[in-house]
């Protein structure tokens, strides 16, 4: 079970990513666990600050814009 | 090239006339938005091949602990070149806070961002020359500079909301970026994707915007009114920038049509720099992290500042 969250104040942007990665989870068969951070204090305790960044298992994986999809795909394997 | 696929399409194929108003619109339009979105794709493909990764995390780091006026030179410099998504000026807001950047350097950079940056630079260029481009560049710096000492002297500390004191950044634990070249093409590419899909819909409207004004507002009515001796022109053109939400890439086809009718440089560059970094949602945005007398601070300082552009301009010119 992988656990993701995704990082941002709730624009489109980060709306966008959440919704790839529970669809490349979907299509790879991979059981994960999604979660939406708003809070400003949670985002930055990431040491995060563009936005929408992605936290894979606590290890902060990408921040700063939409993930491209083939990189996606890349985090549902290992 | 453009105006000649504009000319097909707009003479040719819909039989209009030239001379006439609809003419003169389709033509300006089939153009821009050819010569516009191929533009914006390869600008946006080379900086995404070229760009070495300058997130807002690193410009933290470069600017931390320097002397005033080198950290307010590098805010600005990094503010032009690189574009963050309006949604990140929170988070980026604290983190310079955080990391103990004084407020005023941080407005340096909350207003040289949306103002300046590459994309916009390169469109500007190739559609008004770079001349033009040169001023607004120039501009626009002096703005963000003299901006940011300006709101330094209004004590800005008791404006900022008491909780982003409190927040403490956490240690960035990035994995390093794929920098083969297949990584490079792969980010370029989605690079492309993204800022089109944000941008395509304001490029449209401010293509479509200059078409009318080209094609139906007459040449004689602008330079009476709009040609730069009345000096009411230049604030009327900032006001109106404030509720027009676009960046600065969406109002370059408006600038253009705008000075190929006869409307003064100075007022144009004062309309541009105003529907870039004073719109309303924008500011909104940050009224998360600081209160009100500071928001309309920032908004009367640009206002001000943008003011006396657009008048230096037009007396120059």
């Amino acid at each position: 079970m992988k656990t993701f969250k995704v990082l941002g104040g709730g624009c489109r942007n980060c709306e966008v990513t959440a919704r790839a990665i529970e669809q490349a989870a979907k299509e790879a068969g991979v059981a994960i666990q999604l979660e939406k951070i708003t809070d400003m204090a949670e985002i930055l305790g990431h040491g995060v600050m563009s936005t929408p960044g992605v936290v894979l298992d606590g290890q902060v994986i990408h921040s700063g814009g939409v993930p491209a999809p083939d990189q996606i795909r890349a985090w549902m394997r290992d | 090239m453009f105006d000649a696929l504009g000319a097909l399409i707009a003479f040719r194929l819909l039989h209009l006339e030239p001379a006439s108003g609809l003419g003169a619109a389709v033509h300006f339009f089939v153009m821009d938005v050819a010569k516009i979105f191929v533009l914006l794709v390869i600008v946006i493909y080379v900086m995404g091949l070229l760009r070495a990764m300058l997130s807002p995390e690193r410009v933290r780091e470069f600017v931390r602990e320097r002397p005033d006026w080198q950290a307010r030179g590098m805010a600005v410099t990094l503010g032009a070149v690189t574009p963050f998504c309006s949604c990140s000026s929170v988070p980026l807001f604290i983190g310079f806070v955080e990391a103990g950047i004084p407020l005023g350097v941080t407005f340096s950079f909350l207003i040289a961002s949306p103002m300046i940056n590459e994309v916009a630079v390169f469109i500007l260029a190739g559609v008004l020359g770079w001349k033009l481009t040169a001023l607004y560049v120039l501009a626009g710096l002096a703005v963000a500079w003299f901006g940011g000492i300006v709101m330094q002297r209004f004590r800005l500390e008791r404006w900022v909301e008491g909780y982003v004191w409190k927040i403490r950044l956490g240690e960035a634990n990035r994995v390093e970026p794929d920098r083969s070249l297949r990584g490079r093409h792969r980010q370029a590419l989605a690079e492309v994707r993204e800022i089109l899909r944000r941008l395509w819909l304001w490029v449209l409207i401010g293509i479509g915007v200059g078409a009318l004004f080209h094609g139906f507002v007459p040449e004689d009515w602008v330079s009476r009114h709009l040609g730069g001796e009345a000096w009411y022109t230049v604030p009327a053109a900032v006001l109106l920038g404030i509720p027009l939400y676009s960046n600065a890439t969406g109002v370059i086809p408006v600038a253009e049509a705008m000075l190929t009718k006869g409307v003064a440089v100075g007022t144009t560059l004062a309309l541009m720099m105003s529907v870039a970094a004073l719109s309303l949602p924008e500011m909104l945005i940050l009224r998360k992290v600081i209160r009100w007398p500071a928001l309309a601070l920032f908004a009367g300082v640009l206002a001000v500042a943008f003011t006396l552009v657009g008048w230096g301009f037009n007396l120059i010119a």
